[in-house]
């Protein structure tokens, strides 16, 4: 089975157990305040890396070139309050651009 | 949309795709797996990372359960449709009374679930379609839309500061560490400093 196949069954089972879990445990396990605290946190840190890791690295190496327009135009579009479609479509079109035509 | 489209520019086939939205169902651990498998990682790293996204699923429900209140196969799709979406907009809908919090999780929840699928295999089609990907800037739509999906939790000081940290560490450590653990192990600097606040 390939490394995709893996990834898609895997994340898919480990997803829905997550969610199936949280409907069935008894609220006390995971209303703990340091839980809560915890589960607001990782997906700032996980989303912030993965941000960092997509933008400016290509297979562990490190490298900028036209997705650092993509992200600096997705921020722009952000800070203006622009729908998240809106957001993702500005970084491709501005990438695209400049890997085209520069 | 963005999301089947990535996939395909990660190497996923259609299908694969498709199935990531029907079953995983989570847009932020969809994005993880075809980000890190996409980097080079390994299908452990992506599962890892897209799971530790997905733990937030696990919390919602618990919010939820009581106030849904289902079982059997009802529970299996009311767990199914809980994410960020649903359960913001029941819950936004407390003042008004149960019967409105029901109503506002089972229609964003069943809503999205449609959209999110339709959108996505069009978007893997349109991919596939596509011969280089960065002339189309789907290399920038995939950090683009992990900025979009973590722009509205960084609402104060300490969250930005956490969001840039962590993001200056997963850089500095990609030349360093295997495709993957760079970000899987900033959830872990989340857990330590949750421990401490």
């Amino acid at each position: 089975m390939s490394a995709f196949w893996i990834a898609t069954i895997g994340t898919s089972v480990i997803a829905f157990l997550l969610k199936y879990s949280g409907h069935s445990v008894p609220e006390r396990w995971l209303s703990h305040p340091k839980i809560q605290r915890i589960n607001a946190l990782i997906p700032i840190a996980l989303l912030s890396a993965l941000v960092a890791v997509q933008s400016f690295s290509e297979k562990s190496q490190l490298m900028i070139d036209q997705r650092l327009v993509g992200l600096s135009v997705a921020m722009i579009a952000l800070f203006l309050k622009a729908p998240f479609p809106l957001v993702v479509l500005s970084a491709a079109v501005s990438s695209a651009a400049v890997y085209n035509w520069l | 949309m963005a999301f089947g489209a990535a996939a395909v520019a990660n190497g996923f086939s259609v299908l694969q795709a498709c199935l990531l939205s029907l079953l995983t169902f989570s847009g932020a651990s969809q994005f993880a797996v075809v980000g890190v498998i996409g980097a080079g990682g390994s299908s452990i790293s992506a599962i890892a990372t897209a799971s530790l996204l997905g733990t937030r699923n696990a919390l919602y429900g618990v919010i939820m359960a009581p106030r849904l209140n289902v079982r059997g196969f009802k529970r299996v799709v009311a767990a199914q449709v809980t994410i960020d979406e649903s359960t913001a907009v029941a819950l936004g809908q407390e003042q008004r009374g149960i019967d409105a919090v029901k109503k506002g999780f089972w229609y964003t929840g069943v809503g999205v679930f449609v959209f999110w699928n339709l959108f996505t295999l069009a978007g893997a089609l349109g991919a596939q379609a596509m011969g280089d990907i960065r002339a189309f800037g789907l290399d920038s739509a995939v950090p683009a839309a992990f900025l979009g999906l973590v722009w509205p939790r960084l609402t104060g000081k300490f969250e930005r500061i956490l969001a840039v940290s962590c993001a200056l560490f997963a850089i500095a450590m990609t030349p360093i560490l295997p495709a993957g653990l760079p970000i899987i192990a900033t959830a872990f600097i989340a857990i330590v400093i949750g421990m401490k606040r």
